[in-house]
């Protein structure tokens, strides 16, 4: 693990010693985010970002399992116990905030890592796993805020319970089914409300543990970093302590400044005010909206609206919901250049523009009513979504002709000759076989 | 092999979307689009400011007093706030003995079991009590109403989009339906029982205009009761009712920036002393 001039844990204070010795918890987390970490010197603040989704999560954790002791997970007073902790409960309402705000945030931090990730091609080898590990991180996440926002049982946590679980019911066959059973009725109801109350207290922990995993496996590699060049010698890097938890610091102070703006001054301003009606099964809203994190994939889903050969449109749309995330674990193998780096791929780059535009779009058109001419921008935004991963990105990385890359991560940041002397050898590819990416 | 499937995927996707996209756009191009009603006459609130918009913004308390009386004397006749409680009203500046007062004399009683007999009973309510609804059950609340029902006001300002000018607009745009609606809309005018009211969603409610004439309260501090005033006294009580932390909520965030900003800068100033030495 790590590269051989990583810093070894030498503890002088003899009640450390005597730890180290019996159970060397202070030695794991000293190789792990301390000295014993080797970090590339050239990460920009895009990197912040890892850091930040692990502290996004640990204040969910702390703000639900609080929350969790005032709400009440029964249809009957659900709505009002939320109501209790928002008037009641002492800062009640800063705790419910912060854990609402929080999961917006949680996905903000994770959308940046995540396109971080698309453009530095961090998922090319030898950090497939950490790529596969994060994207089973994002698809828990995914579950856990769904089945959170139904929590409040308001009429968009009744409605988007009840649109979602019926994608169940597109399966052939099995699916009503297996969406009955989903339920435990043919209807969100009391049965499921307690049951995801019961899965949205469980998969944070998961989650939490899949973390781990993904550290794990950044730390057989190390980190990626944005020349995209491996790391050669020891010049290339820094400690991870003090010089990475300085600026992990740093960021968090910026994101905390940003998330205590939002939830003091604006904290319904990312949610639904549809979500202050209690649950009515009798009343449908005028327009069923996710949680704006989900908007790309609803409109992905609401896109296929004509029944194709024998498939109907409803389990196209499921189909290609899925398929649109999914499509993601198959990046390491799709994308075959050699060049990680975006900054140094001038088509890559190019293309990496518009499908952030693309996935802006997909977000308005998901939030807009199913009319024209939504649906047909989100068709054609829905195509480039699949065209952009499937067709294009691999023909690109075949034909394009990436810029010249810099010997060394020191000589990409001190200029030409500063290089380190260990690292005469050309490009990333070829120095070292064991790094690069798959054919 | 997997970009082989890949490509083949995506093929398949890229045709299904292109497919539906020419079948809606001949069928966007062929139909008429037909307008609603309400795409037409229906108008977004009119901007009002309360003396709690901004970031530092506070309740008027003489104001949330004023509309705390209109709710009484007109609006709780139907609609129930049923996440307050008396005691709740001394943040409008009551005393504890005139809450004691105001939940003695509400005039809907407390349902209640009778504690020697325990038949369903009901006794006058006490600072901790919910306010009371005025009908028993739903049910009771539509035979009322021709079969609708008055929604709870606890949360009306969060559960509107732009809530406190919604319902200020709400109570002061009852009018006559325009010349034009009936003429281009016949069906979207107001049926039996029911109100045209432009900043309603589908243009006609059930409830009849409220707040009728000037003075229909008389407030206890001597401003002038019109109709626009009633309205917006009104309005501003029930975002404090939906929001009652609202004013601590922004006090303590602006102490957690003023930490976190500090905080902030000493955090910068470490990491450029760490990384003083080393180029990035």
């Amino acid at each position: 693990m790590s590269f051989p001039w990583a810093k070894k844990y030498e503890p002088k204070n003899p009640m450390m010693q005597w730890l180290d010795q019996r159970l060397p918890f202070p030695r794991l987390v000293y190789d792990a985010v301390g000295a014993g970490y080797p970090t590339p010197r050239n990460l920009n603040y895009f990197w912040n970002f890892g850091s930040l989704a692990g502290i996004a999560l640990v204040l969910q954790i702390v703000t639900g399992i609080v929350l969790a002791m005032h709400y009440a997970a029964n249809t009957q007073v659900a709505f009002g116990s939320v109501e209790h902790i928002m008037r009641d409960v002492n800062y009640g309402w800063l705790f419910r905030y912060a854990h609402a705000n929080g999961a917006s945030f949680f996905f903000i931090v994770v959308y940046i890592h995540i396109f971080r990730g698309l453009y530095f091609s961090s998922y090319k080898a030898p950090r497939e796993m950490i790529w596969l590990l994060g994207l089973v991180i994002f698809l828990l996440m995914m579950a856990t805020a769904f089945m959170g926002y139904v929590l409040p049982w308001g009429q968009m946590s009744f409605w988007g319970a009840k649109v979602i679980t019926g994608l169940f019911s597109a399966i052939p066959l099995i699916g009503p089914t297996l969406q009955e059973w989903l339920l435990g009725g043919f209807a969100p109801d009391n049965a499921a409300l307690n049951r995801f109350f019961s899965l949205h207290y469980l998969l944070p922990f998961v989650i939490a543990g899949v973390v781990i995993l993904h550290i794990w496996a950044l730390h057989i590699p190390g980190s990626s970093n944005p020349t995209g060049v491996e790391v050669k010698s020891e010049v290339d890097t820094v400690p991870f302590h003090p010089y990475y938890t300085a600026k992990d610091g740093f960021g968090l102070g910026i994101f905390l400044i940003i998330f205590t703006l939002v939830v003091t001054l604006a904290p319904n301003a990312l949610g639904h005010p549809d979500n202050y009606i209690e649950a009515n099964p009798l009343s449908t809203p005028a327009h069923i909206v996710p949680e704006w994190y989900f908007l790309p994939f609803y409109a992905i889903l609401r896109a296929f609206t004509v029944d194709f050969l024998f498939i109907p449109a409803k389990l196209m749309g499921v189909l290609a919901m899925f398929a649109s995330i999914l499509l993601l674990f198959f990046l390491p193998w799709l994308d075959k250049s050699p060049v990680r780096s975006g900054n140094y791929r001038p088509l890559f780059r190019i293309f990496f523009v518009f499908l952030l535009i693309d996935v802006v779009i997909l977000t308005i058109c998901g939030g807009a009513p199913a009319e024209e001419p939504w649906v047909m921008i989100s068709q054609v935004a829905s195509a480039y979504y699949f065209a952009h991963f499937l067709l294009i990105l691999p023909i690109v990385s075949s034909i394009e002709k990436p810029k010249p890359l810099p010997n060394s991560i020191t000589q990409a940041v001190l200029g030409k000759g500063a290089d380190a002397p260990a690292s005469s050898a050309g490009t990333t590819g070829s120095a070292t076989p064991g790094l690069q990416p798959a054919e | 092999m997997i970009r082989a499937i890949a490509t083949l995927v995506g093929v398949f996707f890229v045709g299904v979307l292109v497919y539906s996209f020419g079948t809606g756009l001949v069928t966007y191009l062929s139909e008429p689009h037909e307008e609603t009603a309400e795409h037409v006459f229906h108008k977004h609130p009119e901007h009002y400011d309360f003396a709690s918009d901004g970031m530092m913004g506070k309740f008027d308390t003489a104001q949330l007093q004023r509309g705390f009386k209109v709710y009484k004397e007109v609006c709780s006749a139907c609609h129930s706030m049923k996440y307050l409680s008396f005691r709740n009203f001394a943040d409008l500046g009551y005393n504890e003995d005139q809450i004691k007062a105001l939940a003695a004399e509400w005039a809907i009683p407390q349902p209640s079991i009778d504690p020697e007999t325990g038949e369903v009973t009901t006794r006058p309510n006490i600072p901790s009590d919910p306010l009371p609804s005025p009908f028993p059950n739903e049910v009771a609340a539509r035979a009322a109403n021709g079969n609708a029902l008055p929604p709870d006001l606890s949360l009306i300002t969060k559960a509107r989009h732009d809530g406190g000018n919604y319902v200020r607009s709400l109570l002061l745009g009852y009018q006559e339906p325009p010349a034009e609606l009936a003429e281009q809309f016949p069906d979207a005018m107001p049926g039996p029982g029911l109100n045209y009211n432009p900043y309603f969603a589908n243009l006609n409610l059930a409830m009849a205009q409220p707040i009728v004439v000037d003075d229909q309260v008389t407030y206890d501090d001597g401003t002038p009761a019109t109709q626009e005033q009633m309205a917006t006294d009104v309005a501003a009580f029930l975002i404090w009712a939906a929001e009652p932390k609202l004013v601590e909520r922004r006090q303590t965030g602006l102490a957690v920036l003023i930490f976190l900003i500090i905080a902030t800068g000493l955090a910068y100033m470490s990491y450029r002393t760490i990384w003083a030495d080393k180029k990035h």
